[in-house]
């Protein structure tokens, strides 16, 4: 008898440092989970910041007739012909007087952005009386300057291991001295499309084409989702097979991969019915049937959560089925019903492998102006500019990851505003 | 007329039939014995105007809008000069392609083969005419609809139960697009393979170990040579998946433990969402992570203990795979722990047993089918899962278990084949659709099986 007292009393010590180290391996795996988020967070947010500024260089261009080759009478197109380019030469070269030699001189054209040309045209197009003036304008720098101000080219590595040389480096240390250059919030970023030139690269065509893509998703989705939800929640025979065959379907889908859907869209959506490649229409019906079976899901717990009672008294005011649940079960179950629905929505903003499958990996400048347009969405963008080779671009797919989260967290809040506020225990 | 504009003017021509179909039904009952004699209320007879006037008239605008391309092309390519329709099918239809994006674009190249005008010419005039067919043809439907529904209006004609009968059978329709989605599946990649199994045999496939789907595309001598066999990608999302679990798994497991055992409800409250953050986070910023930091910094540490990590290595895809499913698998695990009843833990409490020996030999055999079922549901994801391996994992099939070098995995590869230049029907594009029947075959068996243990299991204590 006390012999078993002692052996348990004197096993104690052991179980409980058991008890800790079961303890503690349960916090470390926690800790190692969000460790793990907050540095990935960190990470993008670090690398994503400088690209939301950009730097400016300060250019004296001389807009002389003559080296633009027009004078301020000229028709319009010759206005647009002009040698704007020249113009930006001359003014670097006047910057930086003695520089002879052609790789220099290839260097000194690099340091503005190809858009100060664009930029030029632009300014002498709505004001052509500028011509034959001075001007003082400030015109984006490449990227790999931008680069360099931002701290991401170490001066003091070998000048062979560095894309800006020495004698750069003199130009920008002048530049830099004098005021001549700045850092500015990169409107850019915001207002155009895809580009080669980083510096010139912006979101808007993806962001554009994610929204009709999401528009398309939800117009077909919602209704569908919801119809599907009311039927085998409130309409469904029970132990009916064709019924359970529906319902085995739909979590399936639920667990089907992704690109899969992709394969789907490719073989039915495009080559059957030909619908056109790359657009936000196909990539709306891809992402529709990816998003049904969560809306599907998440409507039928919701109604499910509504009280048989207040069927039952809409039943005893002579109401049918119908008129029962259009008019009492589905309201009352919206608000489960939208907070699936976005973050049905969510996970499809953020999905890419099935929309790499029906072409809408294209290279898109333009911003698409409907659902037939070819576009591009964020994740896409973020996959094509992650794979680009130049720095600048690694910085510019941080930043649109930061858009896209944002859009995300404001997502996935009105979600839990939306369950915070109209939730309801019964 | 285009098909937009059709629509447009059919939705405005629904809302003047529920108009007519109200005031009709109000007209009807007022001559005859006051408005409450009406079996329905007035606005179901509007309603069922407008379901006669809508649905036939949309059906037969989707039917024709999905022949007629067809028809159309036939009868262009009938039309055609013998030579022309003789050559072989490739040759027609890429004279096809180009007399239809001449006709959508309206205007006829005069530097084109003479023929190709003509047919785009023919083609065109075909499809206005097809344009007028199918507006008339629409507009009459609707109209003959209205007309029928709007002459049935009596007092008591059952509006309300037709209405209704009509509102079911649309959301059935709904209902049914989950089976027609599964059907389109696996039509499409079943359809695909088989194509593609008839170059390639099954067996080789299955079981050959060398994949290099570049080399096939210029001679037809290839089908022999073996360079179609799918081990090494079969090999490769193994490990990757492997190595992915290997992380998933125990953390996911033992967060879901520490957290609805142990954790107080404050912290609770500030964790859950926190590994829900992790879920929410789309697999191309895993990709872009794994890629540019998680790679590097492997390689880093690899080389400076003497080792050769290929940069793109299969052991950094696995593990920023393996932290993506930490929160699937908590959750779900979390879900079955709870569902193991209290009067378990407190039976094994009131023994004497610490909470690591109720969790380690009460707890976690009960919800251990739970377990198992989350545990295949997260290798159906770790197999199927695409960015992170497209972006972080290698191209080149090679076969090996050493997780520092690069492999590739199926997903890889079916975006690969895909993606860039493609020709339907060639071995390489069919190979994809293979690869995606498989992908499909495995994760709906680790699906069924997961979904069959978690609910047989559910059961046991409801």
């Amino acid at each position: 008898m006390s012999n078993k007292t002692e052996l348990v009393r004197a096993s104690l010590a052991k179980r409980y440092a058991r008890e800790k180290r079961f303890r503690f391996w349960g916090l470390a795996s926690i800790v190692l989970s969000l460790a793990f988020l907050a540095i990935l967070l960190t990470t993008i947010f670090m690398q994503g910041l400088p690209a939301f500024t950009q730097t400016y260089m300060k250019l004296e261009v001389d807009l002389s007739a003559e080296a633009l080759g027009v004078d301020a009478n000229a028709p319009q197109d010759k206005l647009r012909a002009a040698s704007y380019e020249t113009v930006v030469m001359n003014a670097l070269t006047t910057r930086f007087p003695g520089v002879t030699e052609r790789k220099q001189k290839i260097a000194l054209k690099k340091l503005v952005s190809s858009s100060a040309a664009y930029d030029l045209q632009a300014m002498v197009m709505a004001d052509p009386k500028l011509i034959g003036t001075k001007q003082t304008v400030w015109v984006m720098a490449d990227d790999d300057i931008d680069t360099y101000f931002k701290g991401n080219i170490d001066r003091n590595q070998p000048e062979a291991d560095r894309r800006i040389k020495d004698f750069q480096l003199t130009w920008l240390d002048d530049l830099e001295a004098k005021g001549e250059v700045e850092r500015r919030f990169n409107v850019t970023f915001f207002t155009s499309g895809d580009s080669r030139e980083p510096e010139q690269a912006g979101i808007l065509s993806a962001l554009m084409g994610s929204f009709y893509t999401m528009l398309v998703t939800l117009l077909l989705s919602f209704p569908i989702g919801v119809a599907a939800a009311i039927y085998l929640e409130e309409f469904a025979p029970k132990n009916n097979p064709f019924v359970d065959f529906i319902e085995v379907n739909i979590n399936n889908l639920a667990a089907v991969p992704s690109i899969v859907f992709g394969l789907l869209g490719l073989a039915v959506f495009i080559q059957f019915f030909g619908v056109p490649r790359s657009t936000a229409l196909v990539g709306g019906l891809v992402l529709t049937l990816m998003t049904l079976p969560t809306i599907i899901i998440a409507s039928r717990a919701a109604l499910k959560a509504v009280p048989p009672s207040i069927r039952q008294a809409a039943y005893g005011m002579g109401a049918s089925r119908v008129q029962t649940v259009f008019h009492h079960t589905l309201p009352l179950a919206m608000p489960g019903i939208l907070t699936g629905t976005i973050i049905g929505m969510a996970q499809a903003l953020g999905e890419t492998a099935p929309l790499l499958m029906i072409g809408m990996v294209a290279f898109i400048v333009d911003i698409p102006q409907g659902i037939t347009d070819p576009a591009a969405i964020l994740p896409v963008q973020i996959y094509l500019w992650s794979d680009s080779p130049e720095r600048a671009f690694t910085e510019k797919t941080s930043a649109a990851i930061i858009v896209l989260l944002f859009f995300l967290v404001i997502m996935n809040l009105l979600a839990v505003l939306l369950r915070k506020r109209f939730e309801r225990r019964w | 007329m285009n098909t937009s504009i059709i629509l447009l003017l059919l939705l405005v021509l629904a809302a003047f039939s529920y108009f007519f179909g109200r005031k009709r039904a109000l007209a009807v009952s007022n001559g005859n014995r006051g408005v409450n004699k009406l079996h329905s209320l007035p606005g179901y007879y509007g309603n069922l105007v407008v379901v006669w006037c809508l649905l036939p008239s949309l059906i037969a605008l989707m039917l024709w809008s999905f022949f007629s391309p067809t028809f159309i092309s036939q009868n262009v390519i009938s039309s055609l000069p013998a030579e022309i329709q003789n050559a072989d099918p490739t040759k027609v239809n890429l004279f096809m392609n180009r007399v239809e994006s001449m006709a959508k674009a309206g205007a006829i190249d005069p530097t084109t083969d003479p023929a190709q005008q003509e047919a785009a010419r023919r083609y065109m005039e075909l499809q206005a005419n097809s344009n007028l067919i199918k507006a008339v043809l629409v507009f009459a439907i609707a109209g003959l609809g209205m007309f029928w529904a709007f002459r049935k209006i009596a007092p008591n004609y059952r509006a309300r139960n037709q209405v209704e009968k009509v509102i079911v059978g649309i959301m059935i329709f709904c209902a049914s697009i989950a089976i027609v989605t599964t059907l389109g599946i696996i039509l499409s990649v079943l359809f695909e393979s088989l194509r593609f199994f008839q170059t390639i045999p099954l067996t080789e496939f299955l079981f050959g170990t060398h994949w290099s789907p570049q080399t096939a595309i210029r001679t037809d001598q290839v089908g022999g040579s073996g360079s179609f066999g799918a081990i090494p990608l079969f090999a490769g999302t193994l490990l990757i998946s492997v190595i992915a679990l290997a992380i998933a798994v125990p953390v996911g497991l033992m967060s879901a433990i520490y957290l609805s055992e142990y954790a107080s409800k404050r912290v609770r409250a500030w964790v859950k969402p926190g590994l829900e953050i992790l879920a929410g986070i789309p697999t191309v910023v895993y990709g872009f992570f794994a890629a540019l930091t998680v790679a590097p910094f492997i390689r880093t540490i690899g080389e400076s203990i003497g080792l050769t990590v290929a940069s793109e290595s299969a052991l950094a895809a696995g593990l920023v795979m393996g932290v993506m499913i930490i929160p699937f698998m908590s959750s779900l695990s979390d879900d079955v722990i709870n569902a193991v009843p209290q009067a378990m833990r407190d039976g094994s409490y009131g023994m004497g047993a610490t909470r690591s020996e109720t969790i380690k030999q009460v707890i976690l055999p009960a919800a251990l089918p739970g377990i198992v079922g989350a545990f295949l549901l997260a290798a159906s994801r770790a197999i199927g899962e695409t960015m992170i391996v497209v972006m972080a994992a290698g191209l080149s099939a090679n076969l090996t278990a050493n997780p520092l070098e690069a492999v590739t995995t199926v997903t890889v590869q079916i975006v690969t084949l895909l993606t860039g230049d493609q020709e339907f029907d060639s071995p390489k594009t069919l190979a994809a659709f293979a690869l995606g029947l498989t992908l499909f075959v495995l994760t709906l068996i680790l699906n069924i099986f997961a979904l069959r243990i978690v609910r047989k299991y559910r059961e046991q204590y409801e």
